[in-house]
Order: structure tokens, then C-alpha cells, then sequence
């Protein structure tokens, strides 16, 4: 646990799971500003999981799901939450722990 | 036969029972049926154990699986937390009846990025109602989500349609709410539930806490507006009262004896109707509780059940004062036919020592209850309060066919009727016990004030208690009023008195009237006498006289004879 620092190392992969409901447009449009994202600051070295409720409700329980569209960090640990349709890249970024400034903002 | 009810259409209002002691009464039915229920209160007022029995009590009950959405609590503390009032959370969950689910929410841990519902939630919720069928569904407390989610936009707009969509899923709902500072609820839940909104409150009078509870709002139906005290203890909850306050209580015709022949004598020959609620007031020591001692004992003979709820003396102390007059209780207590409860009202609040005292009826039911007296609640809290929980207490001894036997001390010597109005009214019979004060005595009397539907007698009888019970006796009823003790005793030994000198005189006079009946008697038989004498006297006169002048025609035939004898 304790050499996995958040924001540097070069071999950390990153999961994300991505909990939407349906094809609803906040869902389509969260899922292309994260690929955006991922593009721009992980490539090559993510994976994205599309977890649809309407499919298999039983799986938000594990991660507490409420809001939708939710986006789960599940590795590199610690596990992060944000929820949204990731418009605002910015909070995504400092959500992602991608970008260590603004902290200070809300 | 739930088409048929969305054929019969939107008028009626279903409701849905909630099981729980007391609140089906107070909402005439239950929760409305397939609509959310606001529940509110201030924090520990009782939210949550109210909503988790509303749902274990349908599950049991009625049958209706339910789900509990827990947003404060994990399942593990809830089903610790309920374990203390006899739902078996675990049991209920393994039967499929139930399904708690606990909602995590932690406002550090959410990073908002745009756009957004709460569809997620509203997923996870009908999995748990589709999971084991549900009817009806707890929302404990949606207010957590308004610390995990800072665009309250979104989040009003989102409850809106979740309990637009609760309406839809036909789920009686129940949300629970903290009571805000100007509002019913800190995030004005209330806005969103306009069916049914109930608070709870937890209020300290006299430093004695009292739970309350009260209807706010109930569309489409009447409801009691009243604040309503109401109890949690081993078995749930329950709130006063536990029957409704109608006046449809069934009526019996059955008489049963006061155990005191003289009193039954007073009430029509036949002693007070079963079910009835008789009424003994008196002031200190004019002998309510031997009228009680009475009562039980008659009752206990007939193998009936009897109640004695003393609220001033122990069972022990009642007991052998009752046993001084005759009175052994002992036994029938051994036999289990009667039941003693002693303690202080004071104890504990109002509202818990009369739902105890429901629960003992409910659990030993009895033919009789005893209340002696019935004032200790009086002294205790306000009056009006007071006189209300007195009110429900003898509505529901009533409603259950159970004659109540209720005495009541009175403060001074002759107000017990002003001081009894309130609670006199409810009362079919009165008997009212007196202190009759002359010559340096004290003594008791007794008169029935009223019966309903009893032709009693008018008279103030002396109450008299001796060491074989309790006696009545006549009065006397004298131009100086009524007399009782000695001076009863001196009038009585007055009037033999009289009576003996006017007997004394009758057969005086009877005896002047033989003397003279016989002095008038010898009077005609001497007259008898003398004219019987002058009679014989008389006659022989008239036999003398008639002799002579039978002679003189003798003399004159003969010289006739004689003188022809010459002539020829």
C-alpha cells in the first residue's frame, strides 16, 4: 500500500468503473469526456468498466451508488468517487487526484 | 382485488393498518395506502423504531413484506437497536419479509463534476422492493442525502420524483425527517409528501418526559387532531388510546352483585349492570376501599377475574386491612383470580403508567378492574391532562366489557360533586359516601347519586363497617334530618319507648271499656230482674182481683137461684 504513491509513478494502472443507467444522454456524455481524459493524461495505461444498473442492479450496492452518472477510481488505490456527467474537467482532474493543485477550491 | 380498487377509483382513500397499538385508531385505518408518509420529529423522538415497527408489523401482520432503507443506521445496529422490543429483524429478513438496505453517505468522498440524477438510488431501491415483494417502503432519513449532495437543485428536483415514483410502485411509504427550527422537517421535506404528515415529539413537563405524537395533516380523511402520548417500551410502541373514543361499547343486561345485599337492594334488588363504570367517592376513611374489598370478593365467588390496581397502599397492607372486616383475599389471589397492582403513579409519567396498566388488562383480562383511587393521577400532572388519560383509561375498560370499579377521594366535605364533574359523566354509576357529623360523632353514609338504567333507591342508608364487612342500615329520617350512630341508636330506644306507653294506654282504655261494658250489663240484667219481679207481682194482682169478681158472680148467680126457687 504504502509505495503506491497517487500521482506519479509511471507503472500505476488505473481502473475506472463507470455506473451509468441506460443509454440516457448524461450517461453517454460522461463516458465520452472520461475517455477524453484518459486520453489526454493516462493513455495506455487505463481501463474503463461500464457497470449499467438497469442490467445489473445488485452492483451499485457494493460501491454505494446513488447519483448518475458515478465514476469509481478503483485503482490506484485509495478508491475515489465522483459523480457527474465530467463536464467540469477540472473538478474530474483534482477528483482523480491528476492534478495535485486547486485544492483549495470546492 | 387490486384491480378492483383502481376500478372503484381515486375517491376512496385505502388505507394501509399500520399494527401499531393505538395510531390505526387516531388515523381511522392506518397509513394511506400506495402514498408516502412523512414521519417527523426531533432527533431520539422515535422515528425510526415507529417506522421499523410499521414494517415488521406488516410483514407479520398483514403480510406485507417491506423494505427498509436505512441512510443513519447499518443493518447490524438496527437489528441490535430492535432487538429489545421483540422484532426479530434476522427472522423476518430470512423469511424474505423484509430486506434492510443501508444507504452510505459521505459528503468528502464525492467530487461533483456536472450533470447528474439520483436514478442509482432509485435502482437500488426497486431492486429491494422487487427483492421480496414489498408493499411498503422506509425512507430513514433522505435527509442524509442533502450532507452528501451539494446541488440541492438537483436533489429537490430528484425527490420530487422519487416520491412521485413511490406513488407509482404503489408502496405505502413512510420518510422520516428531522424537525427543523421553523419548519416541520430541516429541508422542508414537507413539501414533497402532501398526504399524510405525522410528528413526534418528545416533551418534559414536571421533569417527566413524554412522548407525543400528532397527526399534522391526513388529506382525504378525518383524523384525531389531538397530541397523543404514546410509549415505547418491550413491545413496541404503543399511543393512548388504544381504542378509539366512540360511544359504540356493547351494553349487557347481566347484573352482579356489589357483594353487599343491602347496597344490591338499593340498586334496583339486583346490584350494579355488567360493563358498567360505578363510581365511589368519598372523603379520607368513609370506606371506599371496603367497598372495593367487597366487589372483588363477590367477583372472585362468581369465578370471575378481578384487576386491583392501588395506586396508595401495597397489595400486603390492602390485604390485611380487608381481612380485618372480613374480607380474606388471599385466597382468591392464590387461585389466580385476582391480581394485585400496587405503585405510585408518580413513578413514572402519566402516559406509561396508563399504558402499563392497558397491558396488564390486556394480558390478565379481567371481569372487574379496581382503581383506588382513581384521583392519585390528579395529583400528579396537570389536571386537564390528567382528566383526559382518566377518560381514555375508562373508555377502554369499557369498550372491553370490563366493570370498572373506580373510587375517588374527595377533598372536603361537601363539594364531591363539583369535583367530580368531569369525570362523573362518564360514569354509569355514582355511589357517593358521606361523613355525617353530629352529636361529637362521625359517622358514614351512603347513597347512590346515580344509576343508569337502574331504578335505585333515594335513601341515604348508614354505612357501617364491622368486622363481618360492611353493613347498611336503615336512617332515620327525622324532622331534624337524618340520624345515624347514637343518636339513631337514642331515637330508636325513644320510639320503643313511645311505643310501649301507647300500648300501655290502649289496653288501659280497653279495660275502662269491658269495666263499662260490664257495669251496663248488670245494669239491664237487674232491670230484667225488677221487671220480672213487678211482672209476677202484677199478675198476681190481676189473679186476685180476677178471683174477687169471679166470687161476686158466684154470690149473684146463687141468690138469683134462690129468689125464682121463692117466686115459683
Amino acid at each position: 500500500m504504502d509505495g503506491k504513491t497517487r500521482n506519479s509513478s509511471e507503472d500505476e494502472f488505473w481502473i475506472l468503473k463507470l455506473y451509468v443507467a441506460g443509454q440516457s444522454p448524461k450517461s453517454v456524455t460522461a463516458f465520452r469526456n472520461l475517455k477524453k481524459i484518459c486520453e489526454e493524461h493516462l493513455e495506455g495505461k487505463y481501463q474503463i468498466k461500464i457497470i449499467d444498473l438497469l442490467k445489473n442492479p445488485q452492483l451499485g450496492k457494493g460501491d454505494q451508488i446513488l447519483a448518475i452518472p458515478t465514476l469509481i477510481r478503483q485503482l490506484p488505490e485509495p478508491v475515489k468517487k465522483i459523480i457527474g456527467d465530467l463536464s467540469n474537467t477540472e473538478r474530474v482532474l483534482v477528483g482523480l487526484d491528476l492534478q495535485p493543485a486547486k485544492k483549495g477550491s470546492f | 382485488m387490486e384491480e378492483k380498487r383502481k376500478e372503484v377509483g381515486l375517491e376512496i382513500l385505502e388505507k394501509s393498518p399500520t399494527g401499531i397499538k393505538g395510531l390505526d385508531d387516531i388515523t381511522g385505518g392506518g397509513l394511506p395506502q400506495a402514498r408516502p408518509t412523512l414521519l417527523c420529529g426531533s432527533a431520539g423522538s422515535g422515528k425510526t423504531l415507529m417506522a421499523l415497527e410499521f414494517l415488521v408489523r406488516g410483514a407479520v401482520l398483514f403480510n406485507e413484506p417491506g423494505v427498509y432503507m436505512a441512510f443513519e443506521e447499518t443493518e447490524q445496529e438496527l437489528i441490535r437497536n430492535v432487538a429489545s422490543l421483540g422484532f426479530d429483524l434476522k427472522k423476518l429478513i430470512a423469511e424474505k419479509k423484509l430486506t434492510i438496505d443501508y444507504v452510505h453517505i459521505e459528503r468528502s468522498e464525492i467530487e461533483e463534476t456536472g450533470e447528474h440524477d439520483l436514478e442509482g438510488l432509485f435502482i437500488r431501491i426497486n431492486q429491494a422492493i422487487d427483492q421480496v415483494g414489498a408493499k411498503r417502503v422506509v425512507l430513514d432519513t433522505l435527509e442524509a442525502l442533502f450532507s452528501g449532495f451539494s446541488n440541492t437543485g438537483i436533489l429537490r428536483a430528484e425527490l420530487r420524483r422519487l416520491f412521485r415514483w413511490l406513488k407509482n410502485k404503489g408502496v405505502t411509504a413512510i420518510i422520516t425527517g428531522e424537525r427543523g427550527e421553523s419548519a416541520l422537517t430541516r429541508h422542508g421535506l414537507e413539501e414533497y409528501v402532501s398526504d399524510c404528515v405525522i410528528l413526534l415529539e418528545h416533551v418534559e413537563r414536571n421533569h417527566i418526559y413524554t412522548r407525543r405524537l400528532r397527526i399534522v395533516k391526513y388529506r382525504g380523511s378525518k383524523h384525531e387532531t389531538n397530541d397523543f402520548p404514546f410509549l415505547i417500551d418491550d413491545d413496541g410502541i404503543s399511543i393512548l388510546p388504544i381504542t378509539s373514543l366512540t360511544l359504540d361499547h356493547g351494553v349487557s343486561n347481566e347484573r352482579i352483585s356489589s357483594g353487599v345485599a343491602a347496597l344490591d337492594e338499593m340498586l334496583g334488588g339486583a346490584g350494579f349492570y355488567r360493563g358498567s363504570s360505578i363510581l365511589i367517592s368519598g372523603t379520607a376513611g368513609t370506606g371506599k376501599t371496603s367497598l372495593c374489598g367487597h366487589m372483588a370478593e363477590a367477583a372472585c365467588r362468581r369465578g370471575e377475574k378481578v384487576l386491583y390496581l392501588s395506586f396508595e397502599e401495597s397489595s400486603k397492607q390492602i390485604m390485611r386491612n380487608l381481612g380485618s372486616i372480613g374480607l380474606h383475599l388471599e385466597q382468591w389471589q392464590k387461585k389466580g383470580l385476582l391480581q394485585f397492582h400496587a405503585e405510585r403513579v408518580s413513578i413514572y409519567g402519566l402516559e406509561a403508567h396508563l399504558t402499563s396498566m392497558h397491558k396488564l388488562i390486556d394480558a390478565f383480562k379481567p371481569a372487574v378492574v379496581i382503581l383506588d383511587p382513581i384521583n392519585a393521577y390528579l395529583s400528579n400532572d396537570d389536571e386537564l391532562e390528567a382528566k383526559t388519560m382518566i377518560v381514555r383509561l375508562i373508555d377502554y375498560i369499557k369498550s372491553n366489557y370490563i366493570t370498572g370499579f373506580f373510587t375517588n377521594l374527595t377533598a372536603g366535605a361537601s363539594v364531591e360533586e363539583t369535583t367530580d364533574m368531569k369525570i362523573s359523566s362518564l360514569m354509569d354509576c355514582w355511589l357517593l359516601l358521606r361523613d355525617i357529623e353530629e352529636n361529637g360523632e362521625r359517622n358514614r353514609g351512603l347513597y347512590v347519586l346515580k344509576s343508569r338504567g337502574i331504578a335505585n333507591s333515594n335513601q341515604i342508608r348508614e354505612f357501617l363497617i364491622t368486622a363481618q364487612g360492611v353493613e347498611l342500615k336503615e336512617v332515620y329520617l327525622g324532622s331534624t334530618g337524618i340520624l345515624t350512630g347514637s343518636s339513631r341508636e337514642v331515637q330508636e330506644l325513644l320510639d320503643q319507648e313511645e311505643e310501649m306507653r301507647l300500648e300501655e294506654k290502649i289496653k288501659q282504655l280497653e279495660l275502662v271499656l269491658e269495666r263499662k261494658q260490664k257495669a251496663i250489663q248488670t245494669q239491664i240484667e237487674l232491670s230484667e230482674m225488677q221487671m220480672k219481679s213487678d211482672e209476677i207481682e202484677i199478675k198476681d194482682k190481676i189473679d186476685a182481683l180476677k178471683r174477687q169478681h169471679k166470687r161476686i158472680d158466684l154470690k149473684r148467680q146463687v141468690a138469683q137461684t134462690s129468689r125464682t126457687k121463692k117466686g115459683a
